[in-house]
């Protein structure tokens, strides 16, 4: 199997942009991506398009050039970026390709995301009787888990008011303005304990990365960043997920920890190992969970590293540098190559005024949503 | 209990009922739980499910609140003047299966992890001059 490299990351800005289409700026996502590889489109040989709105990203073709490459759409929930990048990743490893872009974009349209129930095969009345809402799952496992593990309503403001500073420093964020904890604490309660400061907001963005096979990478660069591992799970039947009306009376744990152990495993890193992360915080509970579900601490221990300054910038385990998805907003598609894009800067030490001190080495990303998908992805010098 | 009620969707809970009970579903091969009834197993994949009625009393696992007004294909009917929020939760239906429910309680004051709580059918909307009931659990 070959091994892979991150020859170039491409971001265009998550916001909100008028009448701007989602092709259009997955198309200024991909010319970023190839500047920054130092190729042209005309060097890319496949690619993988990820969107939730758009339902032929590869309609983007028609702005970087009609080359007549296989270009391959894909949709997989909030992990859709994680398995765009796998995909493309696998292309390059088995041997077939040498280049390939993977490229996420979406435009959704404002306040949470909705569907129809029987589409996650959840009975058709799960919408009707108000239980389909992704929010008051997520209110729901951080309720729980902080009765279990100890975690206080500050630990959750501290999360957000990190996430809005990282925000402030970030030019490509939505949310740029910092919130004090106590902002955040008064705000309205949406879903009991998370408050409306609290979630992210589904929003408009672009992000592709160029990868290469890491022979053929040596003719772009000497300072090459591998992507060491990439691994996608599913939810079992004992997990309590998004979207579903019953779960086994017996507990097992969620998608995201299976997807972290294989990526661990396959790179040969573990969590010591990790520098910087990215994790999916849709909401300020999800990054307190998620922390160690990805095995970055035990059980609890987020309270007091919270209350330490641990994740901060600054922090010895930074976490969503670049603001994560509170600042950032999701557009599904583009949200796991924003985190992607965020390491290679970190990696490389051009993060600007939010580059983490020291000489970062190892970068780790993982995507949560529904019906309970998980995604990771580890990338290193 | 006579009533002229109606349940908000079918082969949710047995209805009218003295004692009703939400209806399930067991896999003959792998023993698993799940609620509603479904054509195949979740966990197992098996297509040999059994209709089952479970238990009508359990504990709280998780719970949370919904405190803004669902959008469609939410039928409650609400405005956003007269909406009111509501508790949501996990229950273990004495370790049988967890199910996801609407609780008649919504004061984070009064809502305990594991908790006892029953079954309850409650009021819904109303439709002209038909009331429409759903399910939910309330403390107990």
């Amino acid at each position: 199997m070959h091994d892979v490299v991150v020859l170039g990351v491409g971001m265009h800005p998550f916001g909100r942009f008028g009448a701007k289409s989602a092709i259009d700026m997955g198309a200024d996502a991909i010319r970023l991506a190839l500047a920054d590889a130092g190729i042209t489109w005309q060097d890319v040989q496949f690619a993988f398009g990820g969107s939730f709105e758009v339902d032929n990203p590869d309609a983007v073709l028609g702005r970087v050039g009609r080359t007549g490459i296989p270009f391959m759409d894909v949709y997989n929930g909030c992990a859709t970026a994680a398995t765009a990048l796998e995909l493309t990743a696998d292309g390059i490893r088995s041997g077939k390709f040498e280049i390939g872009v993977a490229v996420g974009m979406d435009k959704h349209p404002t306040g949470a995301f909705t569907s129809d129930p029987v589409h996650y095969a959840a009975p058709s009345w799960y919408g009707a009787a108000g239980l389909f809402l992704t929010t008051k799952f997520f209110g729901m496992k951080i309720n729980r888990y902080m009765h279990e593990h100890g975690i206080s309503h500050q630990t959750l403001a501290r999360v957000a008011a990190k996430n809005y500073e990282n925000g402030v420093l970030n030019p490509n964020a939505f949310r740029r303005k910092a919130l004090s904890e106590e902002q955040i604490m008064a705000s309205p309660m949406l879903n009991y304990p998370l408050r409306h400061y609290m979630f992210c907001t589904p929003d408009e963005g672009a992000a592709a990365v160029v990868l290469c096979r890491a022979d053929v990478a040596k003719k772009y660069t000497t300072d090459p960043i591998f992507l060491r591992a990439t691994a996608l799970r599913t939810r079992l039947a004992g997990a309590y997920e998004v979207h579903t009306s019953s779960a086994l009376s017996e507990d097992q744990p969620a998608a995201t920890v299976f997807a972290s152990k294989a990526a661990y495993e396959s790179a040969g890193i573990g969590p010591e190992d990790v520098d910087v992360v990215q994790l999916q915080d849709t909401d300020a509970g999800s990054e307190i969970i998620h922390m160690a579900e990805n095995g970055f601490c035990k059980d609890g221990e987020q309270e007091q590293m919270l209350a330490d300054g641990d994740t901060k910038i600054g922090g010895r385990l930074p976490i969503n540098t670049d603001g994560g998805l509170i600042a950032s907003g999701e557009p599904i598609g583009a949200s796991g190559l924003r985190q992607i894009h965020e390491l290679v800067l970190q990696l490389r030490g051009r993060a600007g005024e939010r580059q983490i001190p020291g000489t970062p080495k190892v970068g780790y990303s993982q995507l949560y949503g529904a019906p309970g998908t998980a995604g990771v992805s580890i990338i290193s010098r | 209990m006579v009533s002229t009620s109606v349940p908000f969707a079918e082969d949710v809970f047995t209805w009218p009922s003295d004692r009703p009970q939400l209806i399930g579903c067991r896999c003959g091969e792998c023993n698993a739980v799940f609620f509603p009834m479904q054509p195949s197993c979740g966990q197992c994949g098996s297509l040999a499910m059994e209709q089952e009625l479970l238990p009508t009393t359990g504990t709280i696992w998780a719970w949370t609140t919904q405190e803004f007004l669902p959008k469609e294909p939410y039928e409650g009917g609400e405005t956003p003047e007269t909406f009111k929020g509501y508790g949501v939760g996990v229950i273990d239906l004495d370790g049988v299966v967890r199910v996801e429910a609407r609780l008649t309680e919504s004061d984070p004051e009064k809502l305990k992890f594991g908790g006892k709580v029953e079954l309850a059918i409650v009021p819904f909307r109303t439709d002209g001059d038909t009331e429409i009931v759903s399910f939910a659990f309330k403390p107990v």
